[in-house]
């Protein structure tokens, strides 16, 4: 297995391209999760300071951060379909399976990898909100510091899943740029499907169905916070109430989608003469 | 002998069209073998079938004795196929690098067969910076990490300029020369002919020879005459039953034949009718010669 990864990180730290997408996903999210941290003074106008609205207390912090972070999923995504559209077009594939990497190997080289960054950027995650929720929050009985850190879990899942997502895509149109633009597709296909059920039904059935969707459940592991927050501030306004947690049935729909797209890349592979 | 390769009734069908047709031949430690066959004969898909990249439609193939995976076999196997496939960001050594990682072979070998191949000075420089020579040669440098028993060579010289096809055969002559197992496809037959003890001859996807150079057709070689009495030679020869084809071309007659036949005992019948040759060379077919034969009497 170690042997797999180092194979594929020497593929992708000697690329300067990738290096870089690699750098900003990891960056980007802690500049803003940072810059948002601290007290920032227009001019002597006003100060804002995100921390006051309490969004950094434990364990909404949690939520917010492994749901802002998530964005930024998409920059690492770029790298994922690069990874697999470079093997194609350099022929490297070809060339590595000839050297004695078997099919299996190769796949399961990229899943590693993916596995790997998405294990390094929940590990960041988790250190970074531990210490600006220190920092910040009102409450640090340890009892409430730690609840909720299945936002953390989920978010490793969430990350893992959207990335295998890619490779899968990868895989199937061989080249970056259309697994990209087939990510967008499947984005609005899932949504044109939800109009539709909920043309010939309702609402309430059709989102129901959605959340089985691959790009749906992975959203649904962690959902939107800015209800929450309001929530906080109004605890009597019943309607704005909805269900955020994550459930277990949650990981499990994302799990299965993960282990049905890494089944389908080996089997594309597999079956194809290159 | 101690077989590397076993390849049973392969057959390998691209929608409608057979690429390779239900084909077997062995391949023995110690010779130097050559595909040979026209452009779409098959040669490439065999390789690509046997090296894990094309799947096979029907038959079977074994790897030395059959009780290691394909993947595992390909680790004591060196190969390069069309293009020498490398990843342009990398320069030589990390390249090379990375094939040790996939075949577990230590790094220490990397210097040793960038100098094989002549490419130790550049081996800091990225590969996209290389010309095609060099990159073939990095290419043969890759295939040799691993000590390979077999290596396998497909059109190794394609595209290549004059000094870089000699230096490339150089290669694999001195590969040859340490008693390494080469399988060499090509359609350039003089340098099949060159290297090679043994060929397969395929035409599209079928076998027409396996065996050694030398007995491809059975033949017994021809005369190459030059004389004086030309008239009276032809007449001689038409009416010998020895003779089965003769040919005049700028005054040199070519006499094919029928039965064994040696220059000596020629040149002593010709003396007594009288006929005195001022031009005798028996020859055998060129592998070329023997080739077209071969390829367009079928």
């Amino acid at each position: 297995m170690l042997r797999l990864l180092n194979l594929e990180l020497q593929k992708l730290l000697l690329n300067r391209a990738s290096k870089v997408l690699i750098f900003v996903s990891f960056v980007l999210p802690f500049t803003v999760l940072i810059l948002s941290s601290i007290k920032i003074n227009f001019f002597g106008f006003f100060t804002l300071e995100l921390g006051e609205l309490g969004i950094f207390n434990f364990p909404i912090i949690w939520h917010i951060t492994t749901f802002f972070a998530a964005q930024f999923k998409f920059f690492f995504a770029i790298v994922v379909v690069s990874m697999i559209g470079n093997e194609y077009s350099n022929k490297t594939i070809k060339q590595n399976l000839i050297d004695g990497l078997s099919k299996k190997e190769f796949i399961l080289s990229k899943f590693y990898t993916i596995v790997f960054f998405s294990l390094v950027a929940t590990i960041l995650i988790t250190v970074a909100s531990f210490c600006i929720g220190m920092y910040y929050s009102s409450y640090t009985e340890a009892s409430i510091i730690f609840r909720e850190t299945n936002f953390i879990a989920a978010y490793f899942v969430k990350l893992v899943g959207f990335f295998t997502l890619c490779l899968f895509f990868g895989m199937l149109v061989k080249r970056s740029a259309f697994a990209l633009a087939f990510l967008f597709i499947l984005f609005i296909l899932e949504n044109i499907i939800l109009g539709l059920i909920t043309w010939q039904s309702n609402f309430e059935l059709a989102e129901k169905i959605q959340n089985f969707f691959p790009l749906k459940s992975m959203y649904k592991l962690i959902d939107q916070p800015f209800q929450r927050i309001v929530m906080t501030k109004f605890p009597d306004k019943i309607d704005l109430t909805y269900d955020y947690a994550v459930h277990g049935y949650e990981f499990l729909i994302v799990l299965c989608w993960t282990a049905l797209f890494l089944f389908l890349s080996y089997r594309i592979l597999k079956n194809r003469d290159l | 002998m101690e077989s590397i390769l076993t390849i049973n009734n392969l057959t390998k069908k691209f929608g409608f069209v057979t690429a390779v047709k239900d084909l077997s031949f062995t391949i023995n430690r110690g010779n130097v073998y050559g595909i040979l066959g026209p452009n779409g004969s098959g040669k490439s898909t065999t390789l690509g079938i046997v090296l894990n990249v094309v799947n096979k439609t029907q038959g079977d193939f074994k790897w030395f004795d059959g009780n290691v995976s394909t993947h595992d076999a390909l680790k004591k196997v060196g190969a390069i196929i069309e293009r020498p496939n490398f990843y342009p960001y990398m320069t030589a050594a990390q390249n090379l690098k990375l094939v040790c990682k996939i075949k577990g072979v230590a790094y220490s070998k990397i210097e040793e067969k960038l100098e094989v191949v002549g490419l130790v000075d550049r081996k800091d420089h990225k590969f996209n910076t290389y010309s095609l020579g060099m990159k073939q040669r990095l290419a043969i440098a890759s295939a040799l990490l691993n000590d390979p028993e077999i290596l396998i060579l497909d059109e190794p010289t394609n595209g290549l300029d004059p000094q870089g096809i000699h230096q490339i055969r150089k290669i694999i002559k001195d590969i040859a020369a340490n008693g390494t197992t080469i399988l060499l496809a090509s359609h350039l037959l003089d340098e099949v002919e060159k290297v090679c003890s043994h060929v397969v001859v395929l035409r599209k996807g079928e076998k027409l020879y396996s065996g050694r150079v030398d007995e491809m057709i059975s033949s017994h070689g021809f005369f190459e005459l030059k004389t004086e009495k030309q008239e009276e030679l032809l007449k001689c020869l038409e009416n010998d039953a020895v003779f089965k084809n003769i040919k005049v071309e700028n005054g040199l007659i070519t006499a094919f034949l029928n039965e064994p036949m040696d220059a000596t005992n020629f040149n002593k019948l010709m003396f007594e009718k009288g006929i005195v040759l001022s031009h005798l060379v028996k020859r055998k077919e060129s592998l070329e010669e023997q080739f077209l034969q071969l390829t367009d009497n079928n």
